[in-house]
């Protein structure tokens, strides 16, 4: 069946195929070498993003009184970053993340509460549970299309919700699970009064997960992901086992979304039920597209823009702040879809053509 | 190595409807097979119980000596039948390049990789080139596939087929709407393939047809009304009376 030859043939190509290629900043007099002038996915650091990671860093500095505030943005950041895995590469749609962050927490608290404090051992432990749920799940997700993978997650969401709720010897109900006692990080560093340890715990965390998942979306494997989300119905023809690699991403996205419920367990020291609530699940999908689906940084984004919007707007108008979110929200799938950084996106493409001519 | 294929009473029903009745057609390595027949003669559907699409009522398709009949299509293209679409079936969002190189990626079975990124498998972006460049594709590698002409879409359609190094080769309209100096270069390029890989194309030009099938099976009704060289096909009675004679009223 290997009639074709094309390896050595490529090589030779090469050189010819890439000068033609005009790249999107090809110069007509100098012409591109090598593959420098190809889009591909790539993890190269851009100044910009340099400049993002920073600010969590400087607001350490300069806003101390936030750095509850801030923690939870990056925990609920690197959640939204989970479902953006499986919403915003693959496609999945999923009402019921939070199912899989509340395992995290749970699991991380139920463990600080019966002796086991260790944070990185409850972390990972956390993850392998959420990811065996996750696991679980995918295989009833990946029967359906969206209006039924929707309503499967919804109701995976709501069943565990109420589970933990009439489990309340184990769990502490609606009253939630108190009494977690968190190791020393690495024996040395106490979670301490004013968040500094939960602050840079969360920040570590997040980075370096981010860091492995931008390598992933950027990866022959990502590539897959938005192969099944741009063209599910190709992926077959070209040989590819969607199911499977459907079943991959979703427990992968499990497993992140139960680090960050671990995460948000370990810092306040404490479970409440709400982790598997459903509003948390619908906030999180709000986040992501507000910030923007498929990039990663709009998970951030929209994370952050929410839980500050919350945190501001609740505080001159504590009762109705919901109506202001659904109106940025209505707003920004109407006027900027891809969300806030889709809309900035074309912005900047916008003003360099404006440029350019 | 090329295998044979070979279907046996092949049936197709939904309901009251039988798309395709009885069809025991075989495929020998290196044939260039037209398939033709009127609209609605179900051409399309043999090659979707071919390569998974859908599976048989009833009969059997096989590679080989293997019954493959129940298999899922990805595990078909793994075994060397790869199939275009008569409706471009692309990645909208993705670039040319991108979209032939998710193609070679799981031909080599590299999907399974996340901690390398896609820019660093220089060799599947040499071979994604080199396969663009047959194509006359290179000056479309960063173009957005939605956002390319129609004819150009239809040669990234053939191109995604190409990426998995099929034994046998299904086209569906290869060159449907594409203007016809367009589609002689596209069977050019099909025509080009290495010898041993079968072919199986359906197409309505019959200038095309003549000039590139070996071996001509004509499907009227979801049967097969006769199959032959395209001698025998040119010169049989029923054809002309069926479906030659029909394309000269239109």
């Amino acid at each position: 069946m290997n009639a074709y030859s094309t390896t050595a043939a490529g090589a030779d190509t090469r050189a010819k195929t890439d000068a033609a290629v005009p790249g999107p900043d090809a110069n007509v007099d100098a012409p591109a070498v090598g593959h420098g002038a190809l889009r591909l996915p790539n993890d190269r650091w851009k100044a910009l993003e340099i400049v993002f990671w920073l600010l969590p860093v400087a607001s350490y500095f300069f806003f101390p009184d936030y750095l509850v505030l801030i923690s939870q943005i990056m925990i609920i950041g690197l959640f939204a970053m989970s479902l953006d895995l499986i919403l915003g590469y693959a496609g999945i749609v999923s009402l019921g993340h939070a199912a899989f962050f509340g395992l995290g927490a749970y699991t991380a608290g139920l463990l600080s509460v019966h002796g086991w404090g260790e944070p990185l051992s409850g972390l990972l432990a956390a993850a392998v549970v959420a990811a065996v749920a996750g696991f679980i799940v995918s295989f009833l997700v990946v029967r359906g299309q969206d209006l039924a993978r929707l309503m499967v997650t919804l109701g995976i969401g709501l069943m565990l919700f109420e589970a933990a709720n009439k489990a309340a010897f184990v769990t502490g109900g609606v009253d939630g699970l108190s009494g977690m006692v968190m190791q020393p990080l690495f024996g040395v560093f106490e979670f301490d009064l004013f968040g500094k340890t939960a602050f840079w715990y969360s920040f570590a965390v997040l980075f370096i997960l981010f860091v492995a998942m931008r390598r992933l979306v950027n990866s022959p494997f990502g590539l897959s992901l938005r192969g099944i989300r741009e063209g599910g119905r190709r992926m077959p023809a070209i040989g590819a086992h969607v199911d499977r690699r459907l079943v991959a991403v979703f427990t992968l996205g499990a497993a992140v979304a139960g680090i960050a419920g671990a995460l948000l367990a370990q810092t306040t020291q404490f479970v409440g039920l709400d982790v598997l609530g459903f509003p948390r699940s619908a906030e999180l999908l709000i986040m992501l597209v507000l910030g923007g689906t498929g990039r990663l940084y709009g998970a951030l984004v929209g994370a952050a823009v929410f839980m500050v919007a919350q945190d501001k707007i609740s505080g001159f108008d504590p009762t109705y702040w919901q109506f202001y979110i659904g109106l940025l929200l209505v707003l920004i799938v109407l006027f900027a879809r891809g969300g806030i950084l889709g809309g900035l996106e074309k912005i900047v493409a916008r003003f360099k053509r404006s440029e350019a001519a | 190595m090329t295998m044979t294929l070979r279907t046996e009473a092949l049936c197709k029903q939904w309901g009251g409807f039988k798309a395709n009745t009885d069809i025991s057609l075989t495929f020998e390595p290196g044939a260039r097979h037209a398939l033709i027949g009127p609209n609605g003669a179900g051409k399309t559907t043999f090659i979707n119980l071919l390569t998974g699409g859908f599976p048989p009522s009833s009969g059997k398709v096989f590679l080989g000596n293997e019954d493959i009949s129940r298999l899922a299509q990805h595990e078909r293209v793994k075994r060397g039948m790869t199939r275009t679409f008569q409706i471009n079936t692309l990645f909208a969002g993705m670039t040319v390049l991108e979209s032939v190189m998710l193609a070679i990626c799981e031909r080599r079975g590299l999907q399974k990789v996340w901690w390398k990124t896609v820019a660093r498998h220089a060799d599947v972006v040499d071979e994604a080139m080199a396969l663009l460049a047959t194509l006359k594709l290179t000056k479309e590698a960063n173009s957005i596939t939605r956002s390319m002409a129609y004819g150009k879409q239809r040669l990234v359609e053939i191109a995604l087929a190409l990426a998995t190094k099929p034994g046998i080769l299904l086209l569906d309209e290869p060159a449907a709407g594409i203007p016809s100096a367009e589609s002689r270069e596209l069977f050019e390029v099909i025509a080009g393939l290495p010898r041993d890989v079968t072919v199986l194309f359906i197409e309505h030009d019959m200038g095309l047809v003549f000039r590139f099938a070996d071996r001509i099976t004509v499907l009227v009704g979801g049967k097969v009304l006769t199959e032959g060289t395209p001698e025998e096909i040119a010169a049989d009675p029923r054809v002309k009376e069926v479906y030659l004679g029909e394309a000269e009223h239109a």
